[in-house]
């Protein structure tokens, strides 16, 4: 458990699959657009790929980047300086001493790419050839460190690793941060970049991955009953996270309060999440109960983990389907609570989809408006929570309200973050 | 057989360019890399190695330290 008193988000970045900025994803996202489509390479042929399709970022870095930055970073680090600097720009740029300003920014890959092209470089051409930055751009905390040397953060530069939970872990850790007085300002995110035929490989030999090539844009199905796995998809996404002192003394505009975060692990299995879904609900419980009662009971919104995996979904639907039975008082108050698996439309950002989907979960309470499910050609009777499919569901016109983000990595590492409106 | 000097420069300045985001028109023979322009051991190592692959060279590591303006590693790079 981790009580936050007092942070709020006040900038939001990303580029995603969807659409290059957090408004126009949002607005993807709101009318169901899909981002998946076939890959324009030759990879499936080449290599016997299972899979040749994926969520790939819609506005190229090489589109927004100088040369010499695209050179010196890895592209998860690239992706990350974009989402960052649209957050930092978003929150006003806030004044703020550089030993008070954070940078939490996580992967759950790490410079995948870079890597890869150095061994390639290394077995086919030499040692000599290999360029002398690759280790600085290889490292999973080459994005942190990007970003902290960009907007000139010397608070901390961090970056946790706990696979498709590490976007979230990164907004748990700069909560954090705030609350214990060591940083003002944050600015934390995730970022991933590593679609390639040895992921895309591997994920789809642990049967992780959908194999519906012949229909790549309803391939990513959460909760529907033909699921078969996830879409792989690519970006960043970025917050700033601010002290609500901080924040109020500079007149910032505030998108909502991080009211609670929570985290726990499974100590289960390396691959599958706990079944009896314990330790979910178990970051979900401790994200509420440090909001508190009276931030629990308004919790009106979950954008769910959700990656369209037959065992992943229903196991978080009935935990989530108990812990809102639980904080709402019950269990017919949790069905109408609508739940949105944004990444049948994104994909799955892997290290990235914590801070998206955190971003989605914020704006829905902004908007007052849960962003839809799409694909889903029918619901698995298994999933007890109510979904919101094909078309976005408005929340409660009036009064406070809390929206909740769950995000999971392999390991068993389970994160749960609580917004509330400001 | 010794490379044309013009187009060592002329591809030299291109690796240097994409680098460093210089402006091309910035880059003449007699700058020093250190001083001129602005270009640190690191970025040196990555312009060098570059250029080993371009010209099909080999320039040794400890050159860094006689190579200091263009000309010189325009020179070098030809064979003079």
């Amino acid at each position: 458990m981790s009580a936050v008193p007092g942070v709020v988000v006040t900038g939001l970045g990303a580029t995603t699959p969807l659409v290059g900025d957090v408004e126009t994803t949002w607005r993807a996202a709101l009318a169901g657009r899909p981002g998946a489509h076939a890959l324009d390479n030759d990879w499936a042929e080449r290599y016997g790929l299972a899979v040749d399709f994926a969520a790939t970022l819609a506005v190229a870095a090489d589109a927004v980047l100088s040369g010499p930055e695209r050179r010196r970073n890895d592209p998860s680090a690239q992706y990350a300086l974009i989402a960052a600097r649209q957050a930092w720009a978003d929150a006003g740029a806030p004044a703020v001493a550089p030993e008070r300003l954070a940078v939490v920014m996580a992967s759950g890959i790490g410079g995948l790419q870079t890597m890869l092209g150095a061994w390639d470089t290394v077995r086919d051409r030499g040692a000599r050839r290999l360029l002398p930055l690759t280790v600085p751009m290889l490292m999973p905390n080459s994005p942190a460190a990007a970003v902290a040397i960009d907007l000139g953060a010397r608070a901390g530069a961090h970056a946790p690793v706990s696979a498709c939970a590490s976007g979230a872990e990164a907004l748990v850790t700069g909560a954090r941060l705030i609350a214990q007085g060591l940083a003002d300002v944050v600015v934390a995110g995730g970022t991933e970049a590593a679609i390639h035929p040895l992921t895309l490989g591997a994920f789809a030999k642990m049967q992780a991955l959908s194999r519906r090539s012949d229909s790549p844009e309803t391939a990513s199905r959460p909760y529907c009953v033909t699921r078969d796995g996830f879409v792989m998809g690519e970006g960043a996404g970025a917050v700033v996270l601010e002290s609500a002192g901080h924040a109020q003394a500079r007149r910032a505009r505030t998108y909502a309060r991080l009211a609670g975060a929570g985290s726990s692990s499974d100590a289960y299995d390396v691959a599958p999440p706990d079944p009896t879904g314990q330790g979910q609900a178990r970051a979900m419980r401790a994200a509420l109960a440090a909001a508190g009662p009276a931030v629990a009971e308004t919790l009106a919104h979950v954008n769910a983990h959700a990656t369209a995996t037959p065992a992943g979904d229903a196991i978080e639907a009935r935990a989530i389907t108990s812990v809102l039975a639980e904080a709402l008082g019950s269990p017919e108050r949790a069905a109408l609570v609508p739940v949105s698996a944004t990444k049948s439309m994104t994909g799955h950002l892997l290290g990235a989809a914590g801070a998206v989907e955190s971003i989605f979960a914020i704006l829905a309470l902004r908007d007052r408006l849960a962003p839809p499910t799409v694909n889903i050609q029918r619901l698995d009777p298994e999933v007890t929570c109510h979904v919101v499919r094909d078309r976005p569901e408005p929340l409660p016109a009036a009064g406070p309200l809390a929206a909740m983000n769950n995000a999971f990595g392999f390991g068993g590492h389970n994160m749960a973050l609580l917004f509330a409106t400001a | 057989m010794a490379l044309d000097k013009n187009e060592v420069l002329e591809g030299l300045i291109e690796i240097i360019v994409d680098e460093t985001g210089a402006d091309p028109g910035d880059i003449d023979p007699d700058k020093t890399f250190a001083d001129d322009l602005d270009i640190d051991s690191l970025s040196m190592m990555t312009i060098l190695t570059l250029a080993e692959d371009r010209f099909d060279v080999e320039i040794p590591d400890d050159s860094i330290q006689t190579l200091q303006t263009v000309q010189d590693a325009v020179d070098f790079i030809a064979g003079d």
